[in-house]
């Protein structure tokens, strides 16, 4: 790699912004371990796509790490239990997300010994067939622990189909205040680096490049430190800019490549795994250990022990700030609570919901961190122009929005805004604009599902008149027969009710 | 030459026959709220405008001046136009049945539309030969899909802008209207006619 | 004044002559819209709409006679469709958008007549005489045809909660 080639790439994503990044000091105090909770709440909707059917039922005793819920359909994750102890419950409790709708959730009371589970290790992850990891990895549960939670078996073995040559690890972990990617890759270089050499053996990748900003130096030299005797792995810092860690944006700096509107990394040879996703695909083939604890970074100004925390996936949020000290009385009340990053995180109304599998961080930010401030007309600046990293026109795509012209929204490009923020944070009028997309993305969402359901509802009217039609003519037919002659066969039987309906024409 | 260039100009431009005759105020205020609409009714008046010049000129020179039927002159001429929009209102159902439905009412009413009766009754009182009024008629019309058009991309704007609640909608169009003739008559010098 | 009268009735006979061979020359067989707005719609036919199914509403429709709001199944999202199609502006402010609803049984009282069952345009009702029946929630349309039929008031219209994958962000308030 050239230097003016280097120059060309960083030259290429120069947009986004450069938020002040709040990691430090929480990134550098050592790695806690949560004790075991009493309770733990584990929802049966952790990842993208179908939600988990759970297969215990209430009143059994699970092992730690035993299948607790199945995964329903393509793109979907099996859930374990994260700890020994009783099914309690399996019932609704409150999502860790914005509405604070509820989600089905199994509930375990711990018995306090936290006993494994029997576990298949395997010696030699590299004599295994590619399929037979990304089953492995698919019975671990495992999902991509950025945030997005997709099921990474579909991810892995989706690789080998598109003809993959490149594997990027995203070390990127642009989102201020969160450092538990950064915490792992400087305490667990070696194992990451294993994980990231199964992926690549699964994914039937040519080569892995770590992309990791060069705002964690202590990452940068750890990593590379382990990925030494790895010829196929390489660490790569990237320039430390939001949003680095979105995976478009990754390969691009990466490699130069653009992902196309629309379309997936794996359209230009490409899949973008993240560095703890490496680590848990390590143990889940390695040692045949399902997910079930994450590093959550806890911070924030309202925070008394800022820090990264080992947790049981399912821990209320509310213990692990009890743990991290509680709150800080001389901040006021908090602001806001925050699962995950603060730019693309989910605000929530309370900490009294479950740590999941995609949670990065539980943030409780001060009046001052919000920096909430009532919005102003907009003034063309087109200083959102300048942020949006995808080369969006926010301004344009919002006022439309705000008129309900959603089609209008749609033909400047909402669909390829990956809503994260930029153009919200440098607004200088304050206008809610990432907001907006997020309302107009869902509003998009809810048009289709209606669409499908009367589509659906077409199919099932269209069979219930051609029904009626064919019982119409067997009775006309029937009818005539007997007219004509004496039936030599015994009349049919009445047809229950549930499936005879009358003859169009008698509708009372 | 020179003379019809500058007859075209001076109706499509000077003599605006929205915004400085004041003809055809009704569908410049009714189907200006999107571009694609106004393109299409600022074709089909354009079409039903030319059309209609040359008739009520055949009209007043073959029927009306020789057997002295001024006086039948409105009546005569509404009954051309009106013959003329059915014919279009057919011919575009045929051809186009997407822009038929976005003009929707507003086709029917072009056959009241000041603006084609104006330009045939300016016509007479001007005094034009054929190939002058055919022209006229045309520029006229031009004239009108221009304002058209270009009224209708400012209230595409607008209807993005926040606007204040007593304000929003039909006022904030006619004051902006109204901005736009004021603009048109800064054209008057443009030619001495 | 009688070669007045008789200049403008030929005038006029001549134009209609003309008008009439045009009609024939540019006659549409079927309206392409009724066709691409019955396509929009439900296609139940519940008849809430007050025509017979939605060819009869789709029509009505595209000759201008119902207003794209009058589907109750379809909502608000269809009469924005249909609106869009057509060009016209359309008064949702008496559209009644309450959320989606499904019939709901109410086992206690259900005797079993199997009414509902047999006037339900999707077969969303399952169940058998004498037996209690139950609605399919995905399939129900929410047309409310079976509400009037239940001879017990089993039946009721239920809004249909709102779901986590359904939720959508609330649009900002309006900025000054």
């Amino acid at each position: 790699m050239g230097f003016i080639d280097r120059f060309l790439r960083t030259r290429k994503f120069s947009r986004g912004i450069h938020p002040e990044d709040h990691k430090r000091p929480a990134a550098d105090a050592l790695v806690r371990k949560m004790p075991l909770p009493e309770r733990l709440y584990v929802p049966l909707l952790q990842h993208v796509g179908a939600p988990a059917h759970a297969a215990v039922a209430v009143g059994d005793t699970v092992q730690k790490g035993q299948r607790i819920a199945a995964p329903q359909g393509a793109i979907s994750a099996a859930i374990h239990a994260p700890t020994s102890g009783r099914i309690v419950a399996i019932g609704d409790i409150v999502a860790p997300h914005p509405s604070g709708l509820p989600v089905a959730a199994i509930t375990i009371d711990s018995d306090g010994r936290d006993e494994w589970t029997t576990l298949t290790a395997c010696a030699d992850p590299f004599a295994l067939e590619p399929a037979e990891i990304g089953r492995r990895v698919s019975a671990a549960g495992v999902v991509g622990l950025g945030g997005a939670a997709f099921p990474s078996a579909v991810k892995l073995s989706g690789g080998r189909d598109a003809n993959v040559d490149l594997l990027i690890i995203n070390g990127g972990e642009c989102e201020p205040f969160l450092s538990c990617d950064d915490r792992l890759m400087r305490d667990r270089a070696e194992e990451a680096v294993d994980g990231i050499a199964i992926m690549l053996h699964a994914a039937g990748a040519r080569e892995a490049r770590i992309g990791i900003e060069d705002n964690k130096p202590e990452a940068i030299a750890a990593m590379r430190a382990a990925a030494a005797g790895h010829p196929k792995i390489r660490v790569e810092p990237v320039p430390t800019r939001y949003p680095m860690g979105s995976e478009k944006h990754l390969v691009l700096a990466l490699t130069g490549l653009e992902v196309p509107a629309q379309g997936r990394p794996a359209d230009v040879g490409v899949v973008v795994h993240n560095v703890a996703t490496a680590v848990a695909v390590r143990d889940a083939v390695r040692f045949g250990r399902p997910l079930v604890s994450r590093l959550v970074t806890v911070n924030g100004a309202c925070v008394r022990e800022p820090g990264n925390v080992e947790v049981l996936i399912g821990t209320l949020a509310d213990e692990v700030l009890e743990f991290c000290g509680g709150l800080r009385a001389d901040r006021g009340a908090p602001a806001r609570l925050l699962m995950g990053g603060p730019m693309t995180g989910m605000q929530v109304p309370s900490l009294r919901v479950p740590v999941i599998k995609g949670t990065g961080g539980i943030l409780v930010l001060d009046a001052d961190e919000v920096g909430l401030r009532t919005p102003g007309p907009c003034i063309r600046c087109s200083t959102c122009v300048r942020a949006c990293p995808v080369g969006l026109l926010p301004l344009e795509i919002a006022r439309r929005i705000r008129a309900g012209d959603l089609d209008a929204a749609v033909k400047f490009g909402l669909k390829d805004c990956i809503a994260c923020g930029c153009c919200a944070y440098d607004c200088p009028s304050h206008i809610p604009l990432v907001q907006y997309f997020h309302h107009a993305k869902g509003e998009l969402a809810a048009r289709d599902r209606n669409k499908l359901r009367n589509e659906a509802t077409k199919t099932l009217a269209q069979a219930r008149a051609e029904r009626l039609e064919r019982e119409t003519r067997e009775k006309a037919e029937t009818a005539a027969r007997r007219k004509a002659g004496p039936d030599p066969q015994p009349a049919p039987a009445p047809r229950p009710a549930g499936a005879a309906a009358p003859p169009a024409g008698e509708s009372a | 030459m020179h003379e019809y260039a500058l007859l075209l100009l001076s109706t499509a431009l000077v003599n605006n026959v929205v915004l400085v005759k004041f003809l055809g105020l009704c569908p410049a205020m009714g189907v200006s709220k999107s571009m694609d609409a106004a393109l299409g009714m600022g074709l089909a008046t354009t079409f039903v405008i030319t059309l209609a010049a040359a008739a009520s000129w055949m009209l007043e020179h073959w029927l009306l001046a020789p057997f002295d039927l001024g006086f039948l002159r409105i009546l005569s001429f509404i009954l051309v136009i009106a013959a003329a929009v059915q014919f279009t209102e057919m011919a575009i159902r045929k051809t186009s049945p997407a822009l038929y439905q976005s003009l929707g009412i507003y086709l029917p009413l072009i056959t009241t539309n000041c603006a084609v009766l104006g330009v045939a009754l300016l016509n007479v009182q001007q005094g034009y030969g054929f190939f002058k009024s055919v022209l006229f008629g045309f520029g006229s019309a031009l004239g009108f899909t221009l304002v058209l058009l270009i009224f209708a991309g400012l209230r595409e704007r607008l209807a993005l802008a926040s606007v204040p609640a007593a304000f929003a909608g039909a006022p904030a169009a006619f004051i902006t209207i109204s901005l736009l003739s004021l603009a048109f008559m800064g054209l008057s010098g443009l030619v001495a006619a | 004044m009688l070669f007045a009268v008789v200049s403008l009735t030929l005038l006029g006979a001549a134009l209609g002559v003309m008008l009439g061979l045009a009609s024939r020359f540019f006659a549409v067989e079927a309206n392409p819209v009724v066709t691409e707005l019955e396509a929009m719609m439900p296609g139940s036919n519940c008849g809430q709409c007050g025509f017979p199914g939605c060819a009869g509403a789709a029509a009505a429709i595209a000759a201008g006679t119902a207003s794209p709001a009058c589907c109750p199944p379809g909502g608000r999202a269809l009469a924005e469709t249909i609106a869009a199609r057509l060009g016209i502006a359309v008064d949702l402010a008496g559209l009644r958008d309450e959320g989606p609803k499904v019939a709901g049984i109410r086992e206690d009282i259900c005797i079993g007549c199997t009414r509902c069952i047999k006037v339900c345009p999707t077969d969303a009702i399952l169940g058998g005489p004498k037996q209690i029946h139950n609605v399919l929630r995905d399939a129900c349309t929410g047309c409310g045809s079976c509400i009037e039929r239940c001879p017990t008031e089993a039946m009721a219209m239920q809004p249909l909660p709102v779901t986590l994958q359904q939720w959508v962000w609330p649009k900002p308030a309006a900025c000054a």
